[in-house]
């Protein structure tokens, strides 16, 4: 395999860790005033402590800070958390909140600057340069996928084809007539298309296809080394979050040991996922981050819910950007499934709409061709049961849509008898999850 | 005149029938006429038995989801035509069957159909009018057979 060629934006990549620790703490101290003059939620939080800006004097302080959490974005949707006028925000994304209204996220013209920046070094670590045609076929819109890695792959010098999502024949056609050699898109979509292609005689192993960046769904080691040889290709993932930027937050090298996070711009550390205590270096743990140059929306100790580790030992591409450890598990119940967000509350607020109360349910996630499906099961209760086929087909039929609306996803829904789905002591087990199996 | 059909919710896979079928059998209950209707994903059980109450309670407590509905059960001439002379009743009258099904034996040369009409009491109204046989649950649970 080629080495990655280094790329001037790749500089802040290999920058000594005391230098990188001086830049974090100049950074961390802007933001920090930043939100402190311009986030009602950060002053009065940090009031009620009896904190200012000034008393972060060392990185180490930041463990005193509050943390700011999925709820805080959903209690202030949708602009609360906005620390620059609507005259300087650019761009408006959004995702899929506990509650059905979405989440939503601010840019300046600088916040772009740096998500192209950090998008840029993660495509040129996976070896992708400007003589690369990238297929990106991230769905393009609300969602951060599409657009963070298109203008990522453009300032790369690279050619992008702006696919989106869907319509597997087409990408496939594209694919090998554009003689694409990168691809950008969840993995689970691509184990699907690698089996379209091969339903349709086509070998993608001798298409000129050599890299995929995946990403925006956890993914695992058997996943890669499928991907890899059925698909001729390098399989790198990516990391990130729409809270914090977007794709682009952390990022495989040619190594494939851990991602490395673009520190310079995410500072992070592990904590605690129940006490939220500052975890050792080197322990597994929720990944917590704080944006250290975000203009339009500082994220001051993000809780991504995350599980990782931190790895600062030197990594073997000469980067010394801290890894994390791929990210296979989330410390609250958040599904993602084809790089959407999917709360358990969400499908239970659709379940609830239809049926008047809650029936007892449950959301299985199986991987059919490559492709993640989601079935919920939903006991008949006496109050919707009929004699008639009809009304039964009906009330599938709403649940259904109503789930699709919640969701933006279509979900399959399979109506079972009572008391057919397992009763768990305490915490229900409202997932099974049998996508592990890779 | 009306008469009480329990319905059951079942999944569609092999063995559900045999569970309520069981049940019913241990407790001495009867099993006059039945019908199942089936989609791909799940299906009703109908049926129709010596004593409906019970029935119904037992197999709630078995964890079924029961439905009791009051169905009208009509007896007509067992030769051909008889059916569709039953049907003519209905025409222009605006009443929907929802749906029906046979008892699988007639006797001295009538048959029985158990009807789900959309308007139970209309129909059975233009039954009485056309003097057709409106059979009442006591002939259904006890004489039929």
């Amino acid at each position: 395999m080629t080495p990655s060629r280094f790329h001037p934006a790749s500089a802040p990549d290999y920058l000594p860790p005391a230098q990188m620790r001086s830049l974090q703490l100049d950074r961390l101290r802007d933001v920090l005033q930043r939100a402190f003059d311009h986030v009602e939620l950060f002053r009065a939080r940090l009031d009620e402590r009896d904190l200012t800006p000034a008393d972060i004097r060392g990185l180490e302080d930041i463990a005193k800070l509050p943390f700011t959490t999925k709820t805080d974005l959903r209690d202030t949707y949708p602009f609360g958390l906005f620390a620059s006028p609507m005259q300087e925000v650019v761009r408006l994304h959004a995702s899929s909140g506990t509650t059905g209204k979405p989440i939503v996220v601010a840019y300046t013209r600088e916040d772009l600057d740096v998500w192209t920046n950090v998008m840029v070094r993660s495509l040129a670590s996976c070896g992708i340069t400007h003589g690369d045609i990238v297929q990106n076929a991230y769905g393009y819109g609300l969602f951060t996928g599409g657009l963070g890695a298109h203008y990522g792959a453009e300032a790369l010098g690279a050619t992008v084809i702006p696919i989106s999502g869907g319509n597997t024949e087409r990408q496939i056609m594209v694919m090998k007539d554009f003689k694409v050699t990168a691809i950008c898109c969840t993995p689970s979509y691509f184990i699907h298309l690698l089996e379209r292609a091969g339903e349709l005689g086509i070998d993608v192993r001798r298409l000129p296809l050599r890299a995929g960046v995946f990403g925006a769904e956890p993914w695992t080691e058997s996943m890669r080394r499928h991907i890899e040889s059925a698909g001729g290709i390098r399989a790198f993932d990516i990391y990130g979050l729409s809270e914090i930027t977007g794709p682009g937050v952390a990022i495989e090298c040619c190594a494939q040991r851990g991602l490395h996070l673009f520190e310079d711009h995410f500072y992070p550390e592990i904590v605690d996922p129940e006490t939220g205590e500052p975890l050792p270096e080197g322990c597994e743990g929720e990944l917590v981050i704080t944006t250290l140059s975000k203009r339009a929306m500082p994220m001051i100790r993000y809780r991504t819910r995350d599980i990782t580790a931190l790895i600062s030992e030197p990594c073997p591409c000469g980067r010394t950007l801290r890894r994390v450890r791929r990210i296979g598990r989330r410390s609250d119940d958040m599904i993602i499934l084809r790089g959407i967000n999917v709360f358990p509350s969400q499908i239970e607020s659709a379940l609830m709409s239809v049926e008047g109360t809650l029936p007892h349910y449950q959301i299985v996630l199986t991987r059919e061709k490559g492709l993640d499906q989601m079935e919920v099961l939903v006991e008949v209760t006496p109050e919707v049961f009929s004699d008639q086929i009809g009304a039964l087909e009906t009330l599938h039929d709403k649940l259904i849509y109503e789930l699709d609306q919640t969701l933006g996803l279509r979900v399959a829904i399979r109506l079972v008898r009572p008391q057919t789905i397992q009763r768990s002591e305490g915490k229900a087990q409202r997932v099974s999850d049998r996508r592990s199996l890779g | 005149m009306k008469i009480h059909q329990l319905s059951l919710f079942l999944e569609n896979q092999p063995g559900q029938m045999l569970e309520p079928c069981r049940l019913l059998a241990g407790a001495g209950i009867d099993i006059r006429t039945l019908s199942l209707a089936d989609t791909r994903q799940f299906g009703i059980l109908r049926v129709i038995v010596s004593d409906w109450k019970n029935a119904a309670v037992l197999l709630q407590n078995a964890g079924y989801v029961v439905n009791v509905t009051e169905v009208v059960a009509i007896e007509v001439a067992d030769r051909p035509g008889g059916l569709a002379e039953l049907m003519a009743i209905f025409e222009n009258s605006g009443i929907n069957i929802e749906y029906m099904y046979a008892f699988p034996f007639g006797r001295q040369g009538r048959a029985v159909l158990i009807f789900r009409f959309d308007q139970p009491d209309a129909a059975i109204e233009r039954l009485q009018a056309a003097c057709i046989n409106v059979v009442d649950s006591v002939d259904v649970y006890n004489k039929i057979f």
